[in-house]
């Protein structure tokens, strides 16, 4: 039998189909930075230890580094920039910016969609729970406590905004 | 010595500045470049491809000490997809004197050897010996499994104090293994200790930091169609394009460095990383090049802290006043010389810490070994003696039975004081301030609510300066443009780390020309295109470019008022730019509109463009051993305040409360001086408890972040901050710099509340469970004795 050395993958990416050919031991996040060229997803350690190409798989936040791309056929990917149009990834973004969360930005993608995936199943963590949720990605520039700030405030403002029927946001210009 | 310089004018302007409100400086307000950051849209060094790119690899030496006996790159250079296996013969210049963007000559003693690869002798595991480019990443692998390289291993040297003693391997070809030393000498530390009624001894060990960064080291060289040697890469200094143009052998305006927004520095990226080898590969191969470090790579191959070995004796008189101070400092340079010289003249500076102490004797010393070279890392020499001095004067205030914060009180420096150099401090010197604010916020130790659980408060000072060594004769220029529709460009060369560099600038026209943040683009970081603002390094950006755009802003900003005074027929110093407009606040109906104003100079062909630079003081290039005078324009103080819970079963600690109390001189952005502060705390929090880069016997042995731990989320407290604004810095508006001087004080703060909370002393760092715990037990075993 011989060896296949290359496969076809199709992943469904940001909302529009890619198919190219891989190698079978390549891993999501090559895939997408190399042959989709999708550059949101970033590549900070290549094996799992420090979340910066945290995106969504089929619906759950995953570090794509450890997902081989074939387990990601016929799936669906979904990345900060393929967000843009969500209004709590928008909500996220724009609290992120506002609380000075954001210093290199490296880690802030992969920050955001994991801080998007919390809100989405918990709307009302606590900051223990918050902090729970974000400790697989790491930041070396801010601390951390502009980030969970970031993240309780949106979480707080969803509550009210549940209350009054508005939309969401966190900051005035000053 | 003499200081020149200063700008007079400035000075000036800032003084009548004060009375004036401002409407951008001192809020908190989102940086230019983090709404592009949260949108995903930011190129980063390694985002970025260009058609027909070939992909780089570097070999790396397996052996921390050996000689490379012979080379056979054949085998790489035959594999179908190589286009370019390079080796040290085929670098046009392979040793040269290393620069770090300074413009001035500062001698040998203040240059080390840069050596871009191995030749004959291997210093450290990891050192770069051969160079591929092919047109993928994986055949670039491939080729570097093909590269036959034959060693002979060394004996190698692995301790800088087994490096200094008489007969120790050499770690170079010919020069010694003693990379500098320095002194400092205040009175008579003999007579100083016979005065003293206590004296504390220790030895502190402090270990190898990195710097650990998210984005690798990461660039893309391409030649353009002027034959210049375009690098767009992940850096803090873009003047290495300098020595970039002496390693291929070609005129410094043949090579073009344009930095990124990087995805953090810290000192890490201070170095030249991949600029040299890739200038070497796409001139080789004619191709663009990418090359970017992966995780295990970049903890091998940049610059680490560097490790301390401290000697401490410090004398006290009863009522607790400090008499003497003796410490000998041993710091590892590693493999190659470096940032090490300068580093130990920071350390040397600092190594008193920031007290009147009459009687004082430092000497200092670093010495090469074949560990992995260390350089700039945060905190830059001034960390290190900084843990030694302030663990030292709390087990002062232990034996006295005085309080953390009376003994620090007592004898730290204020106004007018001078340090052990001989350095006088005109200006607020904020120490006891900071000191007594951050330690009143920690408020009272609380209960421990388990029997495992002990609380401690720990208190700890620092000094550090901003703006880089005066005899280096830092300069820097911005460029404004005024365009006709009433929007600015501002050019400036300043590389942004993410602490807001680029967006400071921008506030700062936005504040002096009354235009919104919204019309001003800046230009950064390009050698060609952008006015050089020196090193994004040395907590100097702010302090210099932002000075030099103060003082380009202004200029413009007096040409639009002279022309509405003109077209007013109001006095000039009588009217206010805000808005978009020029108006006399006394008469608002003498009010023209920026624009009008632009328009009319345009018209009358007064130059609507400026570029202005900014001097810091100069000083001469130390001749002597012993370090006297000033060696920096001016410090920066802060203070931590820690509580910290021990598990008496583990050893573990946990940081619960983190004060950090310093004087920024002034705001700019009140967001991003925060985020300096917190991040700084957390940074050097993890020097203090988790940080330990293990090399043994020059083996890297923490080669990624499974075991080089930095803190996660759930590591760390809320850092709380307190900022004191004196306006007393030398930076625009009475700021100074806080990027670096963030993370000193952090580390010993925490030693000094373990010790509080559990009574041992931890003189090794990091502080982990394991040292803490072993610490405690050898205690209990001397009191049962």
């Amino acid at each position: 039998m011989e060896l296949q050395n290359e496969i076809t993958v199709s992943v469904r990416i940001n909302g529009t189909q890619f198919t190219a050919a891989a190698a079978p031991e390549e891993s999501l996040l090559e895939f997408l930075r190399t042959r989709a060229m999708v550059m949101d997803v970033k590549c900070g350690c290549n094996k799992g230890d420090c979340g910066t190409c945290t995106l969504i798989l089929d619906g759950q936040p995953v570090k794509s580094c450890l997902v081989l791309v074939a387990q990601a056929n016929s799936k669906e990917v979904w990345t900060v920039k393929g967000m843009a149009l969500d209004p709590l990834m928008q909500a996220l973004q724009e609290s992120f910016a506002t609380h000075g969360a954001i210093q290199c930005g490296f880690c802030t993608p992969g920050m955001l969609v994991t801080a998007r995936s919390l809100l989405a199943d918990c709307p009302q963590p606590d900051r223990a729970a918050i902090k729970e949720a974000l400790s697989g990605n790491l930041c070396r520039c801010t601390g951390y406590k502009k980030i969970v700030d970031a993240v309780a405030a949106v979480a707080a403002c969803q509550a009210s905004a549940r209350v009054q029927g508005g939309r969401c946001r966190v900051w005035k210009q000053q | 010595m003499e200081t020149t310089v200063v700008d007079e004018g400035l000075t000036k302007i800032d003084a009548c500045h004060k009375a004036q409100e401002t409407t951008i400086i001192g809020k908190r307000r989102p940086k230019i470049d983090a709404w592009p950051k949260a949108k995903g849209t930011t190129i980063y060094a390694d985002d970025f491809t260009m058609p027909g790119m070939l992909h780089a690899k570097v070999l790396r030496s397996k052996y921390p000490a050996a000689m490379i006996l012979a080379i056979d790159t054949g085998k790489a250079e035959a594999l179908p997809g190589v286009h370019a296996v390079l080796t040290c013969k085929d670098v046009p210049n392979n040793n040269l004197r290393a620069k770090f963007g300074q413009s001035t000559d500062v001698g040998s003693n203040f240059e080390g050897l840069y050596r871009v690869l191995a030749e004959s002798k291997v210093r450290f595991m990891g050192e770069a010996v051969a160079l591929v480019a092919a047109e993928s990443l994986k055949i670039a692998e491939e080729a570097l499994d093909l590269i036959k390289v034959d060693y002979e291993p060394l004996p190698g040297v692995f301790d800088p104090i087994e490096a200094l003693k008489p007969g120790a391997y050499r770690v170079g070809e010919s020069e010694s293994n003693v990379v500098s030393r320095f002194k400092v000498r205040k009175g008579d530390v003999e007579a100083g200790f016979a005065a003293a009624d206590v004296i504390v001894e220790n030895t502190y060990r402090v270990p190898f930091g990195d710097h650990a960064y998210l984005e690798p080291e990461s660039g893309v060289a391409w030649v353009d169609e002027d034959e210049v040697i375009n690098i767009r890469v992940s850096t803090q200094v873009i003047e290495h394009f300098r020595t970039v143009a002496e390693v291929v052998g070609l005129p410094q305006n043949r090579i073009r460095v344009i930095g990124t927004w990087l995805g953090g520095g810290f000192g890490g990226k201070e170095d030249i990383t991949v600029e040299s080898f890739l200038a070497l590969l796409t001139l080789k191969t004619g191709r663009p090049v990418k090359l970017t470090y992966t995780r295990e790579e970049s903890l091998l191959a940049h610059g680490k802290r560097h490790p301390y070995i401290m000697k401490y004796k410090t004398g006290a008189t009863r009522d607790g006043r400090l008499v003497a101070l003796e410490a000998e400092l041993i710091s590892d340079a590693g493999a190659y010389t470096y940032l090490t010289p300068w580093i130990l003249l920071y350390s040397t500076v600092n190594a008193a810490g920031p007290y009147n102490i009459p009687n004082v004797k430092v000497d200092t010393v670093s010495a090469l070994t074949n560990n992995p070279f260390t350089s700039a890392n945060r905190g830059f020499g001034a960390v290190q003696p900084n843990v030694a001095y302030e663990s030292q004067i709390d087990e002062l205030a232990r034996v006295l039975g005085m309080g953390p914060l009376t003994i620090r009180q007592k004898n730290c420096l204020r106004q007018g004081d001078s340090l052990a150099t001989n350095f006088k401090f005109d200006r607020y010197v904020a120490v006891a301030e900071a000191a007594e604010k951050a330690w009143q916020a920690l408020g009272p130790v609380p209960e421990s609510q388990d029997k495992n659980i002990r609380i401690g408060h720990g208190l700890a000072v620092g000094m550090m300066s901003y703006g880089r060594l005066t005899f280096l004769h830092d300069s820097s220029r911005c460029f404004i443009k005024l365009e006709l529709d009433g929007s600015v460009v501002v050019r400036c060369g300043v590389q942004d780390l993410g602490g807001g560099q680029a967006s400071t600038l921008c506030e700062i026209v936005s504040e002096e020309l009354g235009i919104p943040l919204e019309k001003i683009k800046i230009y950064i970081a390009d050698t060609a295109l952008t006015p050089l603002a020196g090193t994004t390094t040395a907590t100097r950006m702010l302090y210099m470019s932002g000075n030099a755009t103060l003082k380009t802003a202004r200029e413009l900003k007096q040409r639009l008022l002279t022309k509405a005074e003109a077209m007013l027929g109001a006095r000039a110093a009588d009217l206010q730019i805000a808005n978009e407009c020029i108006v006399n606040p006394v008469d608002p109906e003498q009010q023209i509109t920026l624009k009008e104003a632009i328009d009319a100079c345009a018209t009358d062909g007064i130059e609507l463009f400026y570029e202005g630079q900014f001097n810091a003081p100069f000083t001469e290039v130390p001749t002597s051993e012993i370090i006297s005078g000033p060696t920096f324009a001016d410090f920066t103080f802060g203070c931590h305040a820690v509580e910290v819970a021990v598990d008496v079963d583990t050893g573990a600690v946990d940081v619960r409360k983190l004060i950090a109390c310093f004087d920024v001189g002034k705001a700019i952005n009140v967001l991003n001086v925060e985020g300096q502060l917190e991040g700084g705390a957390i940074y050097n929090m993890g020097y203090a408890l988790t940080e330990d880069l293990i090399v043994e016997k020059g083996y890297l042995k923490t080669p990624s972040f499974s075991e080089y731990l930095i803190a996660t989320s759930v590591d760390v407290p809320d850092v709380e901050t307190i900022m004191i604004e004196s306006g007393a810095g030398l930076g625009p508006y009475g700021a100074k710099g806080v990027g670096e001087p963030a993370d000193n004080s952090i580390a010993p703060a925490i030693l000094n509340a373990i010790c509080d909370a559990v009574g041992v002393r931890i003189t090794t760092m990091p502080a982990t469970p394991e040292r803490v715990f072993w610490a405690m037990q050898e205690q209990q075993q001397k009191s049962r004795q």
